[in-house]
């Protein structure tokens, strides 16, 4: 497949009050073109911190990227021009939804003036950031006209009802739903090659996530964009996703294309996280132990100290070993067979 | 106490808060230990015609007044009578403020209302003018001075108070000890007076260095304690008339009230950013 | 269970809460609670489930005391306590309990944990310091908190331990019911399975009845024996949980079910036909409140409004279930 996006032995740390964390320790990760991943994984295994090392937003005082690279059509986004990135690539060939939509619009204007506000930078329209370096710089009367246009065409998309009626009204008139879509069209609007959507349906309800759910792939498929999604919720991974990443403490554990990684999974640390789904009969199996401190880590596999299949061996990480030609697993001992996955 | 040495260390930490900590260390020094560091005691009491408006040397470190007293001692005993000021009318306020802002944010409804409207009439009154008008129908005393500095300041520790107090009312450990089945005598004394008590103190340090310059205006406008009490707003308003002739005569009680008040505001900026809850939660970040 | 009284018997509960404008004057209700009925018997787990804005935390607010009742019985042992003084209220909430949905913010940032812990028994005891310190460290190692974390501020505390301190709390006054809000919402799966394994545990030790308010139906699902599932304030279906997951007779607990994901299965959304949102619970649609959105909507809906009749052992409000 032609990768897209490509991480390669990606490590951040951050500098805290109580040390220096290792919040990625070696990320490998890939997103083809057109493709739909997952990344899953619990609080506080660095997700996020990948989805904004991708787009380039870490913190700039606490965060150091200590190695690696991120590909993205080729060029590694670690080493580009920040001039550049942001003209070219950053809102317009990689965009962003957010979780919370209602943080990510200003309360005092309308969601025209700021979806046209992004449009005037980002619109594909607008060439290669022409005019970026001036804030004064008008926008094009034409292309304004044209660029209005397409936003309204993307608010049907996202079947907002009454696009046009819409754009006159302020964020906090919109549901959490409605606002959600918005993010969806604006995420949609530059006509982007990657959409990074960072757990954009974890504060809505279910019957409200799976009308977005449902949208997202259904316009993402369409339009062949690839979206690299992140949730700490098996369930939506399921719903959305082509292929499925597994992250714990910082490094990846498992990557296979979705009925794969439900079916059989490998790693001993996915399968415990599956089996801790409540199932219908109501059995609960929890994880024992604690997630490491990323300060002061566990050498080698970080899941090794909770592992039922530890060995000395685990205290070096694994190889990345092939199961099948997509499905990929990094554990020296990793387990074949289903595992009972309840709901 | 763990919590009050973690303050103080952090305090010390903080460069300002440290000026205003010294500061404020030098003038309660002076005030304690007024009789022995003064170099002519008696000075307050007595006239000495004879050596009035002398430059500062030797023997007069901060020169003579127009009584021939020592400057510099007067100033020693002029610390007492502004430190007992601004802890009366502050603690004052407190007494008063507190209790009024923690009922009116514990109700809600008329009563809270009518309290805090109250308050809002007292805040509209020019404190100065407020203060002249008791001063002038009492006559200019001490307690006099103590009062109309109290009565126009309590309401600023009322609003404190209960803005803060609301705040804390809707966090979810005050409800949550509700659902407990506490009684609302023990919810504002145990949880919420302890979690507004930071701004509380902040306010009462910046309220300090305020309530001493509003008394030594007061002594400037001749409504201060009476003479010969050395009290530091009346002396700038005696070296007036000298000031081409003895710049030490003004310079000295102009320079304490300066240091005092500079003292308690850095002290008060300082506490604001140490006791700020967020940074004592010294944890590890971590991200989703 | 059906033979004993119910310990939790609710009566046409109503709670509105007034909306005003800017200068303070009323300009309507929201109707949050809107006559809801329904009994808790000794000894079950009972699941209150509905979307957010649906009024089920409100609902357990309005048991505990929180905000008080516009109309209305809430009978607890037989008594009703909606309209009782204030200080013989406050003595209710001895024998029944409330754990908040995050148990970190429930507890007073400058307290330690240990102080925290002995509050409930200070306020509704009078027990001496030993005394009380006995009864803690019991209940400590019923919910498997190790001694050194006595000496922390919850801050310090990860989520499950939170959630530990948070339910040892409630239990040092042995009530005999406890209403959890969303006790698992915000954990992660591995963690949510060890503080529901311990939810578990607790009831079986201290023999406590459950209202278990929550938005994720596979939790209540592995919880509860019993169901009631809220739309826009009012109850839409009560029944066995297993029956109600077997064949859900209301239109909206069917689209509720129906958009929950199934792991290993065809992908939910595929078929998920729900459209809309819950309207504002200020305008409450006339009739039946689940007909803008509902698949099956008929003129009659707009028009009466469906009683919670009972169908096949279990209770229903829609004309054609």
């Amino acid at each position: 497949m032609a990768e897209l996006l490509s991480v390669r032995g990606l490590r951040v740390d951050f500098v805290t009050d109580g040390g220096v964390a290792q919040v990625l320790d070696g990320i490998n990760l890939d997103v083809g073109r057109g493709e739909v991943v997952g990344l899953v994984g619990e609080s506080g295994c660095g997700k996020t911190t990948l989805a904004r090392a991708i787009l380039g937003i870490l913190p700039a005082g606490a965060a150091r990227v200590r190695g690696g690279e991120v590909r993205f059509r080729g060029a590694d986004l670690l080493r580009q021009d920040p001039a550049v990135l942001n003209a070219r690539v950053r809102g317009k060939a990689i965009t962003f939804i957010p979780q919370d939509p209602s943080t990510s619009l200003s309360p005092l204007f309308p969601v025209q003036t700021q979806i046209m506000d992004l449009m005037k930078w980002k619109s594909p329209r607008a060439g290669n950031g022409a005019g970026a370096r001036w804030p004064l710089w008008r926008y094009p009367r034409g292309r304004y006209h044209a660029d209005r246009e397409a936003v309204l065409e993307a608010l049907r998309a996202v079947q907002i009802p009454e696009p046009a009626r819409a754009l006159r009204r302020l964020p906090h008139e919109f549901s959490g739903g409605q606002r959600q879509r918005l993010m969806i069209a604006m995420a949609l609007l530059p006509q982007p090659d990657l959409i990074i959507a960072d757990e954009p349906t974890t504060a809505l309800d279910v019957t409200i996530q799976a009308q977005i759910l449902r949208l997202l792939r259904e316009l993402v498929k369409a339009r062949g964009v690839s979206v690299l999604f992140t949730t700490h919720d098996l369930g939506t991974a399921h719903e959305i996703c082509d292929r499925v990443v597994v992250m714990y403490a910082g490094q990846e554990m498992e990557a296979a294309p979705t009925e794969a990684f439900f079916a059989r999974p490998a790693h001993p640390y996915t399968r415990r996280l599956l089996a801790s789904v409540p199932t219908a009969t109501g059995e609960l199996r929890d994880i024992p132990g604690d997630v490491p401190s990323l300060v002061a880590p566990p050498p080698g596999c970080r899941f090794h100290p909770r592992c039922e299949y530890a060995t000395p061996e685990c205290q070096a990480r694994p190889a990345l070993r092939a199961l099948a030609p997509d499905h990929g697993v990094r554990c020296h001992h990793p387990v074949d067979g289903p595992v009972g996955i309840g709901a | 106490m763990s919590a009050a040495w973690f303050v103080v260390r952090r305090l010390t930490r903080d460069r300002s808060a440290l000026v205003g900590l010294i500061l404020i260390g030098v003038l309660l020094l002076a005030a304690l230990l007024a009789p022995v560091l003064a170099t002519h005691p008696d000075d307050v009491f007595e006239l000495h015609p004879a050596r009035r408006l002398q430059a500062p040397g030797a023997s007069h470190w901060l020169g003579t007044d127009r009584m021939g007293a020592d400057v510099y001692s007067r100033l020693l005993f002029g610390a007492r009578i502004t430190l007992l000021i601004g802890v009366i009318a502050v603690g004052t306020s407190l007494l008063v403020g507190v209790p009024i802002g923690l009922v009116a944010g514990h109700f809600h409804g008329w009563f809270s209302d009518l309290l805090m409207r109250v308050s809002d009439i007292f805040l509209a009154v020019p404190q100065v003018v407020l203060a002249i008008a008791i001063a002038q129908t009492l006559g200019p005393s001490l307690p006099n001075v103590i009062l109309a500095l109290s009565a126009t300041y309590w309401p600023w520790f009322a609003r404190v108070v209960y803005a803060e107090a609301r705040v804390v009312q809707k966090e979810i450990f005050v409800e949550s000890t509700v659902a407990l089945g506490a009684s609302p005598w023990r919810l504002t004394a145990l949880h919420v007076l302890p979690n507004i008590a930071s701004p509380i103190i902040v306010r009462a340090s910046i309220g300090m260095g305020f309530t001493i310059l509003t008394a030594a205006a007061l002594g400037f406008l001749g409504l201060g304690p009476p003479p010969p009490t050395p009290e530091w707003g009346r002396t700038i308003a005696e070296s007036r008339e000298f000031l081409p002739d003895a710049w030490w005569y003004a310079t000295a009680p102009g320079l304490a009230i300066f240091l005092t008040v500079m003292g308690f505001n850095l002290l008060g900026d300082g506490l604001r950013d140490v006791l700020d809850p967020r940074l004592r939660r010294g944890r590890t970040p971590r991200d989703g | 269970m059906s033979g004993q009284p119910p310990l939790l018997e609710l009566v046409e509960l109503v709670r509105h809460f007034p909306v005003r404008n800017a200068f303070g004057r009323r300009t309507g209700w929201i109707r949050a609670v809107d006559g809801v009925s329904l009994a808790v018997y000794p000894g079950e787990t009972i699941g209150l489930v509905g979307e957010s804005g649906c009024g089920k935390s409100t609902l357990g607010k309005t048991v505990m005391g929180i905000h008080a009742p516009t109309a209305g019985d809430i009978r607890f042992a037989g008594r009703e306590i909606g309209r009782l003084p204030p200080r013989e209220r406050r003595a209710i909430a001895r024998d029944l309990q409330y754990v908040y949905q995050d148990p970190g913010a429930s507890l007073d940032p400058r307290w330690k944990v240990l102080h925290s812990l002995h509050e409930p028994l200070k306020i509704h005891t009078r027990l001496s310091h030993a005394e009380r310190e006995q009864q803690v460290r019991a209940i400590l190692a019923a919910v498997g908190l190790p001694d050194a974390h006595l000496d922390h501020y919850p801050h310090e505390l990860s989520g499950g331990q939170q959630r530990r301190v948070g339910l040892a709390r409630i239990l040092t006054l042995r009530p005999r019911m406890v209403i959890l809000d969303e006790p698992t919402s915000g954990l992660d799966v591995s963690v949510q399975a060890s503080v529901l394994k311990l939810v578990r545990a607790l009831q079986q030790a201290f023999a406590l009845t459950y209202v278990f308010i929550s938005h994720d139906l596979a939790v209540v699902r592995a919880m509860c024996a019993r169901i009631a599932v809220m739309y826009l304030g009012k109850l839409v279906e009560v029944g066995d949980t297993a029956a109600v997951f077997e064949e859900p007779r209301h239109p909206y607990t069917r689209s509720l079910l129906a958009a929950v994901p199934r792991i290993g299965g065809r992908r939910v959304t595929l078929d998920f036909a729900l459209e809309g949102e819950p309207p504002n619970p200020r305008d409450v649609p006339s009739g039946c409140r689940f007909r803008t959105r509902c698949p099956l909507v008929q003129d009659r809906c707009a028009v009466e409004e469906p009683p919670l009749r009972e169908v096949d052992g279990r209770r229903v409000a829609c004309h054609f279930a």
